[in-house]
């Protein structure tokens, strides 16, 4: 019980995260058709922005203006980046993006070096919210759930209650139509660009101190990203919010569980030897297998539901 | 087309020509370089070759953007070494030189069974997938240390079996006229699979999936099939690249090396047969010489590419074959000035843009201290030597956008003329 509580909780609060950073890209994709490669690493330009901020400042000043910085940054590379490869088409673009990751990668290491820095959590959330069963429940992971769900209706609102957001879901649809109203649809394309920007951005700066912050964490996370994107049905909103937490789960649930399918016939006296290929197999325990389940999931999502949970079209 | 003048029946003449040279190329390019280090680059080369021209099958002749290209070519080179491993320890004889061959139908095997699942997707939803699948496989290959070797990886001796002829390959030349060998049949076959009908198809599901299919076309079945074999030639390039390098680790199969291959074909050129050939060739000059001068090579390759997809997205090879057609209609006179002040220009944007990047790598790195660059010895945390770096950047800039604008419109107004000369 004890276990189940801790991990559903720590899985819900990395899927919301994930959610953070798949929200961004499934409206960017949807919009403008651009698989943003580079989305994950807007995610840890936040992350080093913060970490330079909050050493200067403080984490509270960091929280707001690491996600504008990154937002600027975004909107930028919009501007003045893919609107000039949109004439040569989606590849293009998409390469655009790839090709941007590869430079922002670069630029971290020449900027901040190739070994992790040392961004942590800060003082005033440092310590334990409640105990569970004797297991402490830090106040940060909370802290990462409160911002997480406040980032969530703060969309909600934004997409169904305002000017902007009717535009953005008319503009997903039928973007002549909306340009034909009157709308700077260009702009629109910007801001959300922007936007989905500082979404990574905002969770670059709560999950970068704790997770790790590092060159790498942009590929670690860009692949879970898109897997959760395929799986929930690209382009669907409400798919990659089911598909975040339901990857957030899995791979919470599965570190800790040493499970495997020697164990499983073990009672019945039939066992492998280590030290070979069927015997690794054999001793998998799925703990050890956890970074590769989300990958198994999408591949089974493709065989059985091709277009993904939740998903309409069939590309 | 315009090949009137070399058609000659029933011999194709262009073609024996070309082809010829290829070879002559392949056999003499070791006695032109004879150095320890050429060959090395140059087998490098042959195996860049044959992963890009594979990588070309899906994303220039397919229209399917793969990230995940490495897995086909790394497993191919895992299950290589390790037949080469069984040959070592007396399980059975096998040829080496025939080896590549058999890294070749493993990639063929994991495409046929990784690409039935994917090629039912194509474009974004495919490239996706493709990353996807390649970061599954990256991932199992820490987990199964025995097949994979782990953090370390297999490592083999080529030098097994009898010697056929006195080739041992114990020396580099020897494994260099193997790559080069292989490198001319991959290279043909892979040219003359464009010839064939599936070929020919591939290109009709890359511009019009609807109506390949109106046609009654499978799109799904010709993408698997191009998929497969596009694995096929992966594997193969694996299996030399296990040979020549006699280790294969997780790297292999890695991220980095599926957008490696993504990047050389795309420097080279997608829309042309031989554009990744250039590619191959470009990306392993980056990889082996500029990455021995400077830590920041990644950054320029990336720069490059970025250039290319914005301002040149038919790669190397467009660039060469427009300007071949303005000398072919004899107005390449009229460029010479211009491509100079632009080069002039260029050149010291560049030189601006590589002093600012490698003084923020020293600083980043040792935190000051005296660095030397082009030849000159300062201290990186004075402010002169940024200050000349900055204004030879915005110089060189400002003079570059004089210059190409010049140039544009000498480029423009010569299309204009072969526009109007064309029939």
């Amino acid at each position: 019980m004890e276990f189940f509580l801790i991990s559903l909780l720590n899985g819900v609060t990395y899927g919301l995260l994930l959610f953070m950073l798949s929200s961004g890209l499934t409206l960017i994709f949807s919009m403008m058709g651009v698989l943003n490669f580079a989305h994950a690493s807007f995610y840890m330009l936040g992350a080093y922005f913060a970490f330079q901020i909050s050493g200067h400042i403080g984490f509270w000043p960091a929280l707001v203006l690491a996600p504008l910085g990154v937002a600027v940054i975004g909107m930028a590379v919009e501007r003045y980046g893919l609107r000039t490869v949109h004439k040569h088409g989606h590849v293009a673009e998409l390469l655009f993006t790839f090709g941007l990751a590869y430079l922002i990668e670069e630029a971290v290491h020449l900027i901040w070096g190739r070994a992790p820095v040392n961004y942590g959590v800060p003082k005033d959330l440092d310590g334990t919210l409640f105990m569970i069963y004797g297991t402490a429940f830090p106040i940060y992971r909370g802290f990462m759930m409160l911002v997480s769900v406040l980032m969530l209706v703060a969309l909600y609102v934004v997409l169904t209650r305002t000017r902007i957001g009717l535009v953005i879901q008319a503009a997903l649809t039928h973007p002549e139509t909306v340009e034909a109203l009157g709308h700077n649809v260009p702009r629109v394309f910007m801001l959300v660009f922007g936007g989905g920007a500082a979404l990574a951005g905002l969770a670059g700066v709560i999950g970068g101190n704790a997770f790790v912050t590092s060159p790498g964490m942009a590929l670690h996370v860009g692949a879970i990203v898109f897997v959760v994107v395929v799986i929930g049905g690209m382009g669907s909103l409400a798919g990659a919010f089911i598909a975040s937490l339901l990857i957030g789960l899995l791979q919470t649930f599965s570190v800790a569980l040493d499970w495997s399918l020697g164990g499983l016939f073990k009672p019945m006296g039939i066992s492998f030897a280590a030290d070979s290929f069927l015997g690794e197999l054999w001793n998998l325990t799925l703990a050890s297998a956890a970074p590769v389940l989300p990958y198994l999931l999408m591949v089974l999502v493709l065989l059985f539901r091709p277009r993904g949970l939740l998903g309409t079209r069939d590309t | 087309m315009n090949g009137a003048v070399l058609r000659f029946k029933p011999l194709n003449v262009g073609r024996y020509v070309t082809w010829g040279l290829f070879a002559l190329v392949l056999v003499l390019a070791p006695v032109a370089f004879p150095q320890g280090f050429a060959i090395t680059m140059m087998s490098q080369m042959g195996i860049w070759i044959i992963f890009a021209l594979s990588y070309n099958m899906l994303l220039g002749q397919t229209g399917l953007l793969s990230f995940g290209h490495a897995v086909y070519s790394g497993l191919g080179a895992y299950f290589s070494i390790h037949v080469l491993n069984m040959i070592g320890a007396g399980a059975f004889a096998f040829p080496v030189t025939l080896l590549p061959l058999l890294g070749g139908l493993f990639g063929l095997l994991f495409g046929v069974l990784f690409g039935y699942v994917t090629t039912r997707k194509s474009g974004v939803a495919f490239a996706m997938i493709s990353l996807g699948l390649g970061e599954m496989v990256f991932a199992a290959s820490l987990m199964f240390p025995s097949f994979f070797g782990g953090e370390g990886g297999i490592s083999a001796n080529r030098m097994v079996g009898k010697p056929f002829l006195g080739i041992t390959y114990g020396p580099a030349i020897q494994v260099y006229y193997l790559i080069a060998v292989w490198t001319f049949a991959a290279v043909a076959a892979m040219f003359a699979l464009t010839r064939t009908p599936l070929g020919r198809i591939a290109n009709a599901v890359r511009d019009n999936p609807e109506r390949a299919e109106f046609v009654g076309y499978s799109t799904h079945m010709v993408r698997f099939l191009m998929f497969a074999l596009s694995g096929f030639f992966a594997g193969l390039a694996g299996g030399l690249s296990a040979i020549n390098y006699e280790i294969v680790a997780a790297e292999s199969v890695s991220a980095q090396r599926s957008g490696g291959v993504l990047l050389a074909a795309y420097i080279g050129g997608v829309g042309f047969f031989f554009g990744p050939v250039i590619g191959a060739i470009v990306f392993t000059f980056f990889v082996v010489y500029i990455a021995g001068l400077t830590k920041a090579w990644l950054l320029y390759l990336g720069l490059f590419f970025m250039a290319i997809v914005m301002f040149a997205p038919g790669g190397i090879a467009s660039i060469v074959l427009m300007n071949l057609n303005v000398a072919k209609h004899g107005l390449f006179g009229r460029l010479w000035k211009p491509y100079g002040w632009v080069a002039a220009a260029g050149l010291l944007a560049f030189l601006g843009f590589v002093a600012v990047v490698e003084m923020t790598y020293h600083l980043s790195d040792t935190g000051g201290g005296t660095m030397k660059l082009f030849g000159l010895s300062f201290e990186v945390k004075s402010l002169a030597p940024w200050l000349a770096a900055l204004a030879t950047l915005g110089a060189g800039g400002f003079l570059y956008r004089l210059a190409w604008n010049r140039f544009r419109g000498e480029w423009d107004d010569i299309q204009r003329i072969i526009a109007e000369k064309a029939p």
